[in-house]
């Protein structure tokens, strides 16, 4: 019976109707998104980035810490030896392949926080919209930082833990590129392998 | 000029007219709604958002025009076509100003031409319910049984809630009717009457708050649920364009036309038309934008035992009225 009251109530119409009438005029929240961005918190988790030393060396020293901690499975390395003629990395091993499933990642920043080296970081970047979701399967090419991207800050010294973006991941490759998409599945066969107990020493084909 | 070209020009004209304030009506009413959640409305296309229409009209016409296997075939596809006849044939007679020497902007004009608008405007719940029924699925049959019930409970308040102008005018035609208001307004005199008309006319068109006949939380979309691409469009037009007749009537019947307010007649009597219908059709926004749907069975309480006695009453009050004071 209540609804009943207020549906000839003229006096509640009219109350409703001023409280629409009033809102016209308020302030409205929205930002025009790509016009405008929104200022995200310093500590903002976005996608990664790895990162490399002063003298161009990469940090990443194929330890697999990350991809052992990542509660999403979203990290699967392979290391290989540093071979004497062309170190990649100074410690013994690097990361052969390195690849991160953005579409898999909860950006929880466990990797950043297991990395010995402050190799793998988190960027405030979030503009990861594409096509393909094999384009999700970011591979190192396009995690790691170009040589002359400067080093950034290792998360523990970065002022308030703001992630250090260098800014150059996204435009080191076109991620919509038919011919060099990554096939989903790969990732996949990998951990069925592993899964099995098998480790894989077969040194996967030589990085272009 | 022979009559017949002169009939098609000013069709012509009036079409383009009404076409147009469709749009930007439909623009509007986005605007509006999402001014009042707090939202900017569309903005994207073209500068404020004023291409929008253009693109809809676009979108819809691209889409797939589908027809479901078990719809009877000539009436679904036909359905929309009565909608949209029947909302815009109205405004063959509709008055939309009146020239210095007495001559009124219309394309006919009718001495009963108040009945003739309630003739055609009834005609046009056969859209709808041919729609639903002949689309073959449950919730457009729904949606259409919905839509003759309601129709028919408000059509007769609605009508009713007109004779008491008719009384006060001694006229059925429309430009008598708005001559009669010169002095004052027929809202006056008529309060009550034109209370009942303005939410009758809400649910005559089938918007918020009685807008049964397309009730998303329990019909999906109701009558038009099967209907896609350009003959949803039609709908689409035929619903607004409605509104705007619904409008065109209260401001002829209770708001005096194009008689301006207060003697201020530097502005001219097709403005205050325009902008009177205007009032009118924000005020419909804004209802949709405030009230919640009405129940079905509440809508039909509703009709039958409030408005009808209501409007009966007035009609009984205004005959003794003026059979006493002439
Ligand atoms: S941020 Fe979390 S989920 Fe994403 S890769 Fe790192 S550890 Fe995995
Ligand atoms: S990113 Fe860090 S944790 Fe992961 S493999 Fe490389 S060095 Fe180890």
């Amino acid at each position: 019976m209540a609804s009943r009251k207020h549906l000839y109530n003229p006096g509640a119409i009219l109350k409703g109707l001023s409280i629409t009438f009033g809102f016209m005029f308020r302030k409205r929240p929205t930002i025009p998104y790509p016009s405008r961005k929104k200022q995200h918190s310093p500590r903002f988790h976005g996608l990664h980035e790895l990162r490399r030393y002063a003298d161009g060396k990469e940090r990443c020293i194929g330890c697999e810490l990350c991809s052992s901690v990542c509660p999403a499975n979203a990290i699967t390395v392979i290391g290989a030896e540093n071979s004497p003629d062309d170190r990649r990395s100074p410690g013994e091993r690097y990361a052969a392949r390195y690849e991160i499933d953005e579409l898999r990642c909860i950006f929880c920043g466990m990797c950043e926080e297991a990395c010995p080296t402050d190799a793998i970081v988190l960027t405030p970047r979030f503009e990861m919209a594409d096509y393909r979701r094999g384009s999700f399967i970011y591979d190192k090419d396009r995690l790691l930082v170009p040589p002359d991207a400067g080093v950034g800050m290792p998360p523990d010294d970065r002022p308030g833990g703001i992630p250090g973006d260098l800014g150059r991941v996204a435009e080191i490759k076109s991620t919509t590129d038919v011919d060099s998409g990554y096939s989903a599945t790969w990732r996949g066969e990998i951990l069925k392998t592993q899964h099995e107990g098998l480790a894989i020493l077969k040194k996967p084909e030589a990085e272009k | 000029m022979p009559l017949w070209l002169e009939v098609l020009i000013k069709s012509v004209i009036l079409l383009f007219v009404v076409v147009t304030s469709f749009a930007y009506a439909m623009l509007a009413e986005r605007k509006i709604l999402g001014w009042m959640q707090l939202r900017p409305g569309p903005n994207r296309v073209g500068p404020w958002g004023l291409l929008q229409p253009a693109a809809d009209a676009a979108k819809l016409m691209l889409k797939e025009d589908l027809t479901p296997e078990t719809a009877d075939p000539l009436l679904y596809k036909l359905a929309p076509f009565i909608s949209l006849l029947t909302a815009f044939s109205v405004y063959a007679i509709i008055p939309f100003g009146a020239s210095a020497s007495g001559q009124t902007w219309a394309i006919g004009n009718v001495n009963a031409g108040i009945l003739l608008i309630l003739a055609i405007g009834s005609l046009g719940v056969y859209g709808i319910c041919l729609g639903g029924w002949a689309s073959g699925s449950k919730y457009p049959l729904l949606g259409s049984v919905r839509s003759t019930a309601q129709m028919i409970s408000y059509e007769l308040a609605m009508s009713l809630s007109f004779v008491g102008v008719l009384i006060l005018a001694g006229t059925t035609s429309l430009d008598g009717i708005v001559n009669a208001q010169a002095r004052w307004w027929f809202v006056l005199p008529q309060f009550v009457g034109c209370i009942i008309y303005v939410i009758t006319a809400v649910a005559e068109t089938n918007r918020a708050p009685f807008d049964l006949v397309e009730a998303e939380t329990e019909l999906v979309a109701g009558f038009h649920t099967e209907y896609s691409g350009l003959r949803f469009g039609l709908f689409f037009i035929a619903e607004y364009v409605n509104m705007l007749t619904v409008s065109c009537i209260a401001t002829l019947l209770f708001f005096g036309g194009w008689n301006a307010p207060l003697h201020l007649t530097f502005i001219p009597g097709v403005a205050w038309f325009v902008i009177k219908v205007a009032c009118f059709m924000f005020f419909y926004m804004w209802l949709r934008a405030t009230l919640p749907r009405l129940r079905y069975d509440r809508l039909m309480a509703f009709g039958w035992k409030v408005l009808l006695p209501l409007a009966t009453l007035n009609l009984v009050v205004t005959a003794i009225v003026v059979a006493y004071t002439g």
